[in-house]
This record gives structure tokens, sequence and C-alpha cells, in this order.
């Protein structure tokens, strides 16, 4: 589904990826931990396609195609789902009608009709049940004034809506209290399916609970220092990372 | 081509030319004197001779103003419009269908070229205590009936002048003292084509007793493309009441609009204005408050969209002389082309009007590189226990918001459409009436990045 070659990427002249390689296959859930600066946000980025990073070396294969050739809104619609650290705040641009333009842009790439009014809205309470959402906040503009626990919801909601194949979830544990947390993993998991790859991108392993990981990868100065289960999380919540990112610049 | 503004800016000396103008409305209004309303009554002859020598001793406004010196008046200057006469054929029904508030009754004036049409308006019945009618048939019946409020206080330009010297007609309300009007009043200022280009001036009055309350819209449109308009919309406001205020400038994209909103709010009482400016080569609107009661409350809202090499200049001056006055003030601006905006926000505070509560906000949207805009707060207080701020921005697109919508598979060019429309909302959102709403969504849609697609959209 996903792999990534000698990835490396510059911002602003500084190298921050150094050498990333990642395998994701279908049906699978990846975690990329490692702490501040480590370079785990500008992974998610870098898939997404946003403006600002430069890819010096390397290469991004989604699906046997050349991700990083595609616009953000080509891989959109090809499947590829960034649920943001920050949900951005469209102000005067309705949460509804976003979702609609999202929805069937998705659905127009896939040969798929556009949805009518109807259906879109049936589809809307059938997966807003999902994240527990409230019926208000679609009247509301995207995000605007919304909690961070209701924009994180925003974010699996719309992932619920859009069906895409490999999903980053970006910090989507950060700055939740338990019970959001509970509900957004909930609606992660009940997202996982054999066609679905997951990339859950965190600096806890409190989120790694909940949602269980295939495999685990530590993310330390641009680089991935080590792989491996689900325990390493665990290890990783005991011991700090002061270990691993040692380990890393020995190996290097 | 180079358009008439940038040939001044490159050099050229206006005032030879703005100076050829003065005389040509000087010589219009020789013309036209005899013929208009009131001449049967000495005073208003007297009025307009007045006015008619104060505009040929100040002209009109130079560089060197301080308030104009960001719009140049080349386009005024260069051409000669003739000042509308009564209008010898009226305008078809079918005409005035697009200009109409969809879905809304309304007590709906027209005027031609500023001369009221009787086939076209439909004042409808009004509550017993309210009078709507044409201030030309005033002028000429009982000018006594509105003359205190005819002579400006000061003459601020030129354009006041020549108002005042040439009026035609407007539209006369009168709201007696608690006198609740439910449909808004709809007054429609439509140019027509003359075989010369015309010049129609403008004069609105509205008192609002004590207690009394309404809603006026008025729409300026075109069905000609090259026109002149100069009006200016003066309302008093008595202790209590509450005015719903709009003025729609939708006119063709060669006409010329200068334009006055002069309220007077006496205790208590409540102005809500709603400006929006979307039409017109160049067009200037000063919208002024004088919060002369304590406890009046003024807010005053605003947006305009402009492109191509139309320019667009705002200058709100809130005047706070009594306590407890609140004014709030809300304008966007959205700038495309090679187009260019201009916003002054004055607040006066004076001594003595203590618990002023200010605010002001002036936000610019710029949609290409070549698009300009001179945003300007001007605030004078002269009273210590005052809250009063002010905020303006200049800006592109926020790259944040268009990643976002481009990451949910919305497409650029459609982001931007949908950015665009979003930004104008709050705008929007504060106006009440909700086919002026949607009329001006239709219009704001029209003409985003991408409309095709983000009017599937909302």
């Amino acid at each position: 589904m996903l792999e990534i070659r000698e990835l490396h990427v510059a911002v602003e002249g500084k190298e921050i990826l150094r050498g990333i390689d990642l395998t994701v296959g279908a049906g699978e859930v990846h975690a990329v931990m490692g702490p501040n600066g480590s370079g785990k946000s500008t992974l998610s980025h870098v898939l997404a396609g946003r403006e600002g990073y430069e890819v010096t070396r390397g290469s991004v294969t989604y699906a046997g195609k050349d991700l990083l050739a595609m616009s953000p809104e080509e891989r959109a619609r090809e499947g590829v789902f960034l649920a943001f650290q920050y949900p951005v705040e469209i102000p005067g641009v309705n949460n509804t009608y976003f979702l609609k333009a999202a929805v069937n842009a998705v659905r127009k790439h896939r040969g798929l009709d556009e949805l009518d009014a109807m259906d879109f809205m049936q589809l809307v309470r059938e997966k807003m049940k999902v994240v527990k959402m409230k019926d208000d906040l679609l009247k509301r503009s995207v995000n605007e004034g919304f909690s961070g626990g209701e924009k994180k919801r925003n974010e699996i909601f719309q992932m619920a809506m859009l069906e895409p194949q490999l999903a980053i979830l970006d910090e989507t544990d950060s700055g939740l209290d338990i019970d959001a947390l509970k509900i957004v993993a909930e609606g992660v998991n009940s997202l996982r399916s054999p066609e679905r790859a997951l990339l859950v991108v965190t600096h806890y392993q409190r989120l790694l609970d909940y949602i269980v990981p295939d495999r685990v990868h530590v993310l330390a100065n641009g680089r991935i220092v080590k792989s491996g289960d689900r325990s390493l999380a665990l290890e990783l919540e005991k011991r700090g990372y002061g270990w691993v990112v040692e380990q890393g610049a020995v190996a290097a | 081509m180079m358009s008439s503004f940038t040939q001044l800016e490159s050099g050229a000396a206006p005032g030879g030319e703005l100076d050829g103008a003065v005389a040509h409305y000087v010589q219009e209004y020789r013309r036209l004197a005899a013929g208009l309303p009131g001449s049967g009554h000495e005073r208003v002859r007297a009025l307009r001779q007045w006015a008619i020598d104060r505009f040929s001793a100040m002209g009109f406004p130079g560089p060197r103003d301080e308030h104009w010196k960001y719009t140049r008046l080349g386009g005024i200057a260069k051409r000669r419009f003739r000042v509308a006469g009564r209008p010898a054929a009226d305008v078809g029904r079918e005409e005035l269908a697009g200009f109409l508030l969809e879905g809304t009754e309304c007590h709906r004036l027209v005027f031609i070229n500023g001369w009221q049409s009787a086939l076209l308006s439909d004042p409808g019945r009004l509550p017993e205590g309210a009078v709507l009618g044409s201030l030309a048939h005033i002028l000429s019946d009982s000018p006594d009936l509105v003359e205190p409020w005819l002579v400006p206080a000061e003459l601020r330009s030129g354009f006041e002048a020549l108002n005042a010297a040439l009026v035609a007609d407007g539209a006369w309300l009168y709201l007696g003292r608690g006198v609740v009007l439910e449909r808004p009043v709809h007054l429609i200022f439509l140019s027509v084509g003359g075989d010369e280009p015309q010049s129609s001036q403008v004069r609105n009055l509205i008192v609002a007793g004590p207690n009394s309350q309404a809603q006026v819209v008025e729409s300026y449109v075109s069905l000609a493309t090259e026109h002149f308009t100069n009006t200016i919309t003066t309302i008093v406001l008595e202790e209590g009441a509450g005015l719903e205020h709009y003025k729609l400038q939708e006119e063709s994209e060669r006409a010329l609009h200068v334009g006055r909103i002069d309220v007077r709010q006496g205790r208590d009482s409540r102005f809500r204005s709603h400006a929006a400016s979307l039409g017109g080569e160049l067009s200037r609107h000063d919208v002024a408050a004088s919060l002369e009661g304590e406890g009046a409350e003024c807010v005053l809202n605003g947006l305009y969209m402009v492109e191509g090499r139309q320019h667009v200049d705002f200058h709100t001056n809130v005047e706070h002389r009594e306590p407890h006055g609140t004014s709030r003030e809300y304008y966007k601006g959205i700038l495309g082309g090679r187009s260019r905006g201009v916003f002054n926000g004055r607040v006066h505070v004076h001594p003595g009007a203590q618990r002023t509560d200010s605010e002001q906000s002036n936000k610019n949207l710029l949609l290409s590189r070549d698009a300009e805009v001179d945003t300007k707060p001007e605030l004078e207080i002269y009273a210590d226990d005052v809250k009063c701020s002010h905020g303006a921005t200049v800006g592109q697109l926020d790259p944040d918001m268009l990643f976002y919508l481009r990451a949910r598979g919305i497409d650029e060019a459609a982001a931007r459409g949908l950015l665009t429309y979003g930004f104008a909302q709050d705008v929007i959102e504060r106006m009440g009436i909700e086919a002026v709403r949607a009329r001006l969504e239709s219009v704001i849609v029209s003409r985003v990045p991408d409309a095709e697609h983000v009017k599937g959209i909302v």
C-alpha cells in the first residue's frame, strides 16, 4: 500500500527527514513514535502534500503510484487521508457544504455518482454516530469555535465519510481527555479493515492502548532508529525515548 | 489603454480638468434650474442658488484634500455627464424584475435617473403615522416640511453642494411616534442610458420619530453602462428609534458613484447600517453617524468586492458626542485584478462622552498581486473613561486553510473560491433581511474564483 524509500526532506534548507524507509501493507496499523522535533509531523505533512517541504532524495509509492508527484487533492481523491494535529478553523464555510464538496470530489474521482442532498444527509447521520458528534456542529463553520475534542472528532468523522485507503493520524491524541480519546479511538477502530492501512503518528503510547498497532517505529533525528511490535511502545512508555535515541545515534 | 487615474497620477495637472468639469455642472444648473422641483418657491430657489455658488467656489475635491487623496476624480473630470431631467419614457416592468428583493413584500419606490417613476413604484399600504413619498413632490408642494433637514450643516465636499443645487428627487420617509413598519422599504435607483451619459442627483430623507422602527434598503443599479450617481441620504433618528439601513451599490462597471449617508442619532436610538459596494468603476461612500443622545447605538457593517480596475473608497465617521454610546464597525474588502480599495475609519469621542464603547475592524483580502488597499483608522479621543479599539488587516488567502480543503479532495481553484466566499460570510450574516442576504450571496458566489464549482457547493 505505502512504500517509503530513503526519504530525505528539507524545510527551508534544513534537513528534517534523513532517510526514512517504511512499508505499510493493506490492513496494517503502524505507529510512528518519537520525541518532539524528531520529524513526525514533517512525515505526515509530506505524505499529504503540504507545500514548503522539499524532498531532496527518495521516493514514496502509494498503491503503485508515485505519491510525491500528486497534488494534495489528488492524493485525497486517491484515498490518502490526513487527520490533522491542528484542524484548521475556516470561518464562513459551512461544515456540511464543505463535507459534501469533499465527499463528491472523491466519489467523482472513483467514478461514482455525486450524492444528492438526501443520500448525503443519510450518510452523514450514519457516520456521525461513529464519533458521537453533535448535530449542531454540522451547521457551524468548519471547526470554528469547536473544542479541541470536537475538532479531533470532526477529523475522524471526515475520515469515516471519505473512506480512505490510507489514513495518517497526526497526533490525534494530543489535547484529548480520556473520554474523548476513547471515542476517537473507537471511531478509528470501527474503520479498520483488511483493505485499509493506518499510520498512527504519536508522541505518547496512551493512544496505542486503544488503537493497537501491528508495528511500532521510533523516529529520532529524522530516521527510524528502531522498529518492533506493540511491546516496543510499552517499553518506550516505561523508559522514555533517551535509550532508543542513543542506540540510533550509535548505529548511525 | 491607461485608465484616467493612472494618467492623473503620472503627473497631468488635474486642476484644469476638474475646473472644466465644475464649469460644465454650473452650466447644467443654468439649463435645468427653472424645471427643478421646488423652483416655484423662493426659498428653495435661493437654497439651490446658494449651493451652486458654493459648488463653484469649492469645486471637486483634489489630491491635496486629506480625505480624497487616494481617490482621483479623473473619471468625473474627463466626462461631461448630462444631469438627467425628468425621463420622457418609463422603463418596462420586466426590466425591473432582476432588481427586486425576491419573495419579500416591500414598500417600493423606483427612481429612474433620480426621478421617481409612478408606474414602477408600489408603496403599498403604510400604517397610520407613516409617510413614504417623493421628495420632489414635497419640494414642490410644501418645502417647509423638509427644509430643516435639507440644508447640510456643513459642506464637506463639492459633491454635497452639487447635490443640493441639482437634486432631482429621492425618497421621503417619515415615521411618527411609535410607528413600526412590518415590511422593508425598498428604494431602487435605476440609471438608464440617454444620448449622452447621464448623471443622477439623488437625495433621500428619513425621519424616524420616537420609538419608531423600520428597515430601508437602497439599491443602486443600472441599465446604462456609463453614468454618474451623486447621492445623499440624511437620516434623523429620534429618541428610541431603530433603523436597519442597507445601501447596495451594484451599478455597472463603468459607473461612477459618490454617496453619503448621514445619520443623527437621538437618545437610545439604534442604527444598523449595511453597505455593499460591488459595482462601479469608481465608488466613494461616506457613512457618518453622529451619536447625539445618551445610550445611542450604531453598527456599521460593510463589504466591498471589486476587480479589474475598479476603485472603491469607504470613509466612515462616528461622532460620539454623549455618554454611553456604542459603535461597532465591521468592514471587509475583497480585491482582485488591479483594483484599489480605500478604507478610512474615523471615530471621534467628544469631551464628556464617557463610557463610550467603540470597536472598529477592517479586513481585506487581496486575490491578486496587483490589487491594492489603503486602510487607516483615525481615532480622536477626548474623554478618559472610554473603551475604543480598532484593527485592520490586509492579506491573502490563508495557506493553512487552502491546504486543509485540498487535503480533503477539493481542488485548488474551488478551495480559493470557497474561502473567498467564506471571508464575506460574517458581513452578510449580520444583515437581517433574508432576501438581501440571498441576493448578495449570489453576487459574491458568481465572482469568486472557480465560481461555477463553488455555486454547486454552497
